[in-house]
């Protein structure tokens, strides 16, 4: 016989019983994909931040006006029709029907104006759009206007920008926020909508589908098309460690991994249920970049005596382990894209010239100067190219030295000016996805407007006029004529060196279909069975 | 209450010292939050936005009044509450430090006064060398071989990852098994050496061949006599256990993917996301201070000699 005050105990154990074995079969019946991301999402806003896995969060929850797709062509995505008056100073555009945020509201064209206004306060090409617009005016809630002082080809392109910065929409509450502050609503209008209760920062984000979410008709093309949901939930879980991320994925705990490290791939193509495919074809790019402000690369000779030795092939193997996962790209821009070319490209093809890279840091006076490279070696695609070029340097007898610490030292220390005794740098190397250098626009390193450029610094008002003729190049001839010229002065100057393009491909399970072929992971349109 | 009145103390002493070598670090989480691609320009505005370029005695002044009111701060970077990741993290480490610690107590004690009892045999030396073993195996490579054998071939126990409580038992412990006993390896074997040698030393007193000597069963004197008098040396190590378990489960929650304290600090480190270092590491020297203390006073029991 059960004693009555333990009645009270054994309802309540059976309530919490039942509860966690129904929320079991909640789960259960529920499509749940599991994602294992290239890297911890921490940051929510996708305007305050570049990174990445900011960019892929917000194509998870927001939705753009135009989209690029996989033939670089520009697509209405919440747009539905828009016009462009004769003399190319006013666009209108009409939203598509049946648009929402995540709360309810209906996208208007406020909307959409202020988060163009707070994307363009932070992203270059959004700010060189801003500097041809005479302003943005709302004709109804669903009507809109951009008037131009002047005409600025790339207006659509502009909105249609695939990788970071990407101009996402956001409620106009959200949107008036401070270009320079983090925002921390996720409200968007995109197919998934994020679980904020559910956020574990480092470990797990959860979207769930979209149900009110209204994809366009045509089929996917990287982020344009129709964004169809084929799965109920996506959690996105960050294992930190590769091998178990490896080993989640053999167990089935992991559906999609994002990235495979390169020494991973051969141990999960072994597995018959596992995919290992290169979904991003663009792949990136490696770079070396230099302080212009300090000896030895402020002399322009320095830097081009080391494109006569980089040798992309040995950095391609360097990050991606084998050659088979990248490919030497002899262009500023993204190899395979409309705009690449080797035009100038002679002092970084061929085979390698010592002497000539002697001869050059002879006519530069090089008096022995300490070249610092800054290392980050939690890093492994920086650490790997420092290795490199120490190596190289050392070939020709400079007097270079690796200085070592994580990536958040690295990014703090090349923001220092001074030279390398008082804490300064002369090198340093990162990567760029694919659409981050198709063409002059978004080419950011290749800037030279000195204290207003990147690190390094570089003043080249050659380049800039250049890039400014790109920019009001009138058709596609004339804007692959400007972009060789680009380049051309970009082999003379040497802003950055190219060190390849890399590719870390996605593995996925066998019972996974519908992963889209873009630069970024898109995970609608994915089916798991 | 003296010892309570220290303890505030040294938190105050840590706290200080803690902002202080943080202000001192190099590192910019403005810069780490701005991306690859942002400007000198971008990241002043950012830095200003979130008054990191204040002086050190405004910043510490707002941080030290905040915490008096109770607040921990908010991340630079999820725009979260501290005390909202602490107590996201605070459960998986504490189950993990309990399991684990559990499991080492469970075993090494048994097998410290097993070894200690049948000294200078086969026995005594397994026992030995399964701890030599412990010791020299580092946790990643032993985690590593559990999850190749129970996760992959025997597809027994899940690869990674944590399950609340609330998720039911079975699977709360299953995520927990392979993790602790992985981080538990180590404290075992540093447990039953301890017992061992603590022990052998009670073993030798004149009262334990006086208990022998009025007929008292081998396993009396053992676990009446001489394990409580050995409790001692063991207690201590098992409470400084603690906390190195706290912090040091950093490899353990790493590997297996749990979302710890020890993962949680240590990203927090690598962005130089201050409020969240801070708050933990306030949070790590009050454990430690209250572990010390719980020991301290646990050998009042274990000797009745011992006063404060």
């Amino acid at each position: 016989m059960i004693k009555p005050f333990r009645v009270p105990c054994v309802a309540v154990t059976a309530a919490l019983l039942a509860a966690t074995l129904m929320s079991g079969v909640v789960y259960a019946q529920q499509k749940v994909l599991k994602f294992i991301p290239q890297a911890d999402l921490r940051i929510l806003d996708p305007i305050a931040t570049t990174a990445y896995i900011t960019r892929n969060h917000g194509y998870m929850v927001y939705d753009t006006l135009f989209a690029m797709d996989e033939k670089f062509q520009v697509k209405p995505q919440m747009i539905d029709k828009w016009e462009i008056s004769t003399d190319r100073l006013t666009y209108t555009f009409t939203l598509r029907d049946g648009l929402k945020f995540h709360d309810g509201q209906p996208v208007r064209s406020a909307d959409c104006i202020a988060s163009i206004d707070r994307w363009s306060k932070r992203d270059a090409l959004g700010q060189k759009l801003a500097e041809a617009t005479e302003n943005w005016s709302a004709v109804s809630d669903k009507t809109f206007r951009l008037k131009l002082k002047k005409p600025f080809p790339l207006a659509l392109e502009a909105l249609a920008k695939p990788s970071s910065n990407v101009p996402f929409i956001m409620p106009e509450r959200i949107a008036k926020t401070d270009a320079f502050k983090n925002i921390e609503d996720a409200t968007g209008s995109g197919p998934f909508k994020m679980v904020k209760e559910e956020w574990v920062p480092g470990s797990k984000v959860v979207y769930v589908k979209n149900t009110d979410y209204v994809p366009r008709k045509e089929a996917p093309s990287w982020a344009s098309g129709g964004k169809v949901v084929k799965v109920d939930r996506v959690e996105w879980i960050y294992i930190p460690d590769s091998a178990t991320a490896a080993a989640a994925l053999n167990a089935g705990e992991a559906d999609i991994w994002e990235q495979l490290p390169p020494d991973l791939i051969p141990v999960l193509a072994k597995n018959k249920d596992i995919t290992v495919k290169n979904i991003d074809l663009l792949g990136s790019m490696g770079m070396i970049r230099f302080n212009f402000l300090q000896p030895p690369f402020n002399n322009q000779k320095m830097r081009q005596a080391l494109l006569y030795m980089v040798n992309q092939q040995d950095y391609v193997i360097g990050i991606a382990g084998d050659p088979k996962n990248g490919y030497p790209c002899m262009s500023y821009f993204t190899c395979g894209t409309p705009l690449s070319s080797e035009v100038g490209a002679e002092p970084l093809k061929g085979k390698r010239d010592l002497e000539k890279a002697k001869q050059l840091v002879k006519e530069s006076g090089y008096k022995g100067e300490k070249i610092v490279i800054i290392d980050a070696t939690d890093q492994p695609i920086v650490h790997a190219q420092s290795l490199l070029t120490l190596e190289m340097l050392k070939k020709i007898g400079l007097n270079a030295e690796i200085q070592a610490g994580d990536w958040g030292t690295l990014i703090t220390r090349r923001s220092v000016k001074e030279p390398v005794e008082k804490g300064g740098w002369s090198i340093f190397h990162t990567w760029l996805v694919g659409p981050d250098m198709v063409n002059p626009a978004v080419n950011f390193p290749i800037r030279g407007t000195g204290e207003k450029a990147w690190f390094g610094w570089p003043t080249d008002p050659v380049m800039e006029e250049l890039r400014e003729a790109w920019f009001n190049a009138p058709d596609a001839a004339s804007s692959k004529k400007a972009a060789e010229a680009v380049q051309r002065r970009a082999f003379e100057f040497v802003p950055i060196i190219p060190t390849g393009r890399f590719i870390l491909p996605t593995a996925y399970r066998s019972n996974i279909s519908g992963l889209i072929i873009a630069p970024i992971n898109l995970l609608w349109n994915v089916e798991k069975k | 209450m003296r010892r309570l009145g220290a303890t505030i103390v040294v938190m105050a002493v840590v706290a200080f010292v803690v902002f202080s070598l943080l202000y001192l670090t190099p590192g910019d989480p403005a810069a780490i939050l701005a991306g690859d691609a942002a400007t000198d320009d971008d990241i002043r505005r950012i830095r200003a936005k979130l008054g990191l370029d204040e002086p050190f005695f405004v910043r510490f002044g707002g941080w030290v009044w905040a915490l008096l009111h109770g607040d921990l701060g908010t991340s630079i970077f999820t725009n979260l509450p501290v005390t909202r990741l602490i107590g996201q993290r605070i459960e998986p480490t504490v189950a993990l430090t309990m399991c684990t610690l559990v499991i080492s107590i469970a075993i090494a004690v048994p097998l410290g006064v097993i070894a200690a009892a049948k000294v200078g045999t086969w026995v005594d030396r397994a026992v030995m060398a399964f701890s030599v073993l412990g010791f020299s195996v580092p946790v990643f490579v032993l985690a590593y071989v559990l999850i190749g054998t129970f996760s992959i071939t025997l597809e027994w126990l899940p690869v990674q990852g944590y399950r609340p409580l609330r998720d039911g038992v079975w699977e709360w412990f299953r995520h927990l098994v392979l993790p602790s006993t992985a981080l538990g390896t180590v404290y075992i074997a540093l447990i039953a050496r301890i017992t061992r040698a603590s022990m052998l030393d009670v073993l030798s007193q004149d009262y334990v061949r006086t208990a022998q000597a009025k007929g008292l069963s081998s396993r009396a004197v053992l676990l009446r006599h001489a394990l409580k008098n050995a409790a001692v040396p063991i207690v201590t190590v098992i409470g400084i256990g603690i906390a190195l378990l706290i912090g040091g489960a950093i490899v353990t929650e790493t590997v297996f993917a749990i979302p710890g304290i020890g993962r949680l600090t240590v990203d927090a480190i690598l962005r130089r996301d201050y409020p969240i270092i801070q708050g933990v590491i306030l949070l790590f020297s009050g454990v430690y201070v209250l572990v010390n203390l719980a020991v301290d006073m646990s050998y009042m029991y274990f000797d009745p000699r011992i006063r404060y």
